[in-house]
């Protein structure tokens, strides 16, 4: 796991290709972006429910190893000190249930991952400066 | 009736720029509405229905001026009784300060209903208090945005506004 020093997004994303391309777009924002990016639900629990101060927003996979998104997201939305993080569903399900349950369980948005490359790239970017610059987090 | 009110008062706030297509508005079926605009500040509404229009998203707009009126419209009840709770919009634009029920509750009515708390709620707001920010978070709100004070900054928000929920979020129906 990569971790500066202030973490604004918490990627939870198992792909190292997404990841990469993830990180590349945000770069590429001039946001000046503080992200952290984690593996698996495990490891996304882990970082949430350590001492560290809460990211702005969260970036969720659904298909996840170990711990599902769904579940990460079930746990986030269950506890009083995080329930209040935005939290964006990021993924390539287009499934009718999997939307469903997201915003069941409270998710803040839920954003079908473009497959083309420049979409990808460009819908990154987008999602940054929704929720970094227009957004207002509670904090 | 009162939906003609309604319906009227829609046309008439469109009308206020002409720029706006007002054939577009009065053919706008209550179904096909994908963002309802919680708004009881005539300037902003104006404001918000110019910047959607450049999205090409203002014929898809519905106006409501207070609390109570969205919940009937949320819930498809009183005025808006026709309607099918199912046609959910994409997106609820909801200001917190307004008259007869306020931001707050018409958002802890929509979250707690089974049958409405998919629907994606964005409050559109001048108040930068860390308890609203807070209080509508913890209630399930979707996004939380202090409507810019200046002109074409708040133009910009909405816009973008416009096309996160209108476009690029996913909703489940």
């Amino acid at each position: 796991m990569s971790e500066p020093e202030t973490v604004e997004i918490l990627l939870v994303e198992d792909n190292p290709n997404d990841a990469e391309l993830t990180q590349r777009a945000l770069k590429k924002t001039n946001l000046g972006v503080g992200l952290a990016t984690v593996r698996d639900g495990a490891e996304a629990l882990e970082y949430l429910f350590s001492n560290r101060p809460k990211p702005k927003v969260i970036f969720l996979d659904l298909k996840l190893p170990k711990i599902d998104g769904i579940e990460v997201l079930r746990r986030v939305r269950a506890d009083d000190r995080l329930r209040s993080v935005p939290v964006v569903v990021l993924t390539s399900s287009q499934e009718e249930r999997d939307i469903s349950q997201c915003y069941k369980l409270g998710v803040n948005s839920y954003i079908v991952k473009p497959v083309e490359f420049d979409e990808f790239y460009k819908a990154v970017g987008d999602l940054a400066t929704y929720w970094l610059v227009l957004n207002k987090s509670p904090l | 009736m009162a939906v003609r009110e309604a319906q009227a008062r829609q046309r008439a706030a469109v009308k206020t720029d002409r720029s706006y297509s007002t054939k577009g508005a009065i053919m706008t079926a209550l179904e096909d509405v994908e963002i309802l605009l919680v708004e009881d500040n005539p300037n902003d509404v104006e404001l918000t229905l110019r910047a959607l229009q450049k999205q090409n998203l203002a014929s898809k707009v519905f106006v409501v001026k207070d609390g109570a009126e969205a919940l009937e419209f949320i819930f498809a009840t009183g005025a808006f009784a026709h309607r099918k709770i199912e046609h959910c919009p994409k997106v609820v634009l909801l200001d917190l300060k307004l008259p007869k029920v306020d931001g707050i509750e018409v958002l802890r009515r929509i979250k707690a209903d089974q049958r409405t708390k998919h629907i994606p709620v964005v409050m559109l707001t001048s108040s930068q208090e860390e308890r609203d920010v807070l209080d509508t978070y913890n209630l399930g709100v979707n996004s939380y945005i202090v409507k810019p004070v200046d002109f074409s900054n708040f133009v910009h928000a909405v816009s973008e506004l416009g096309i996160y929920w209108g476009i690029l979020n996913k909703v489940p129906y």
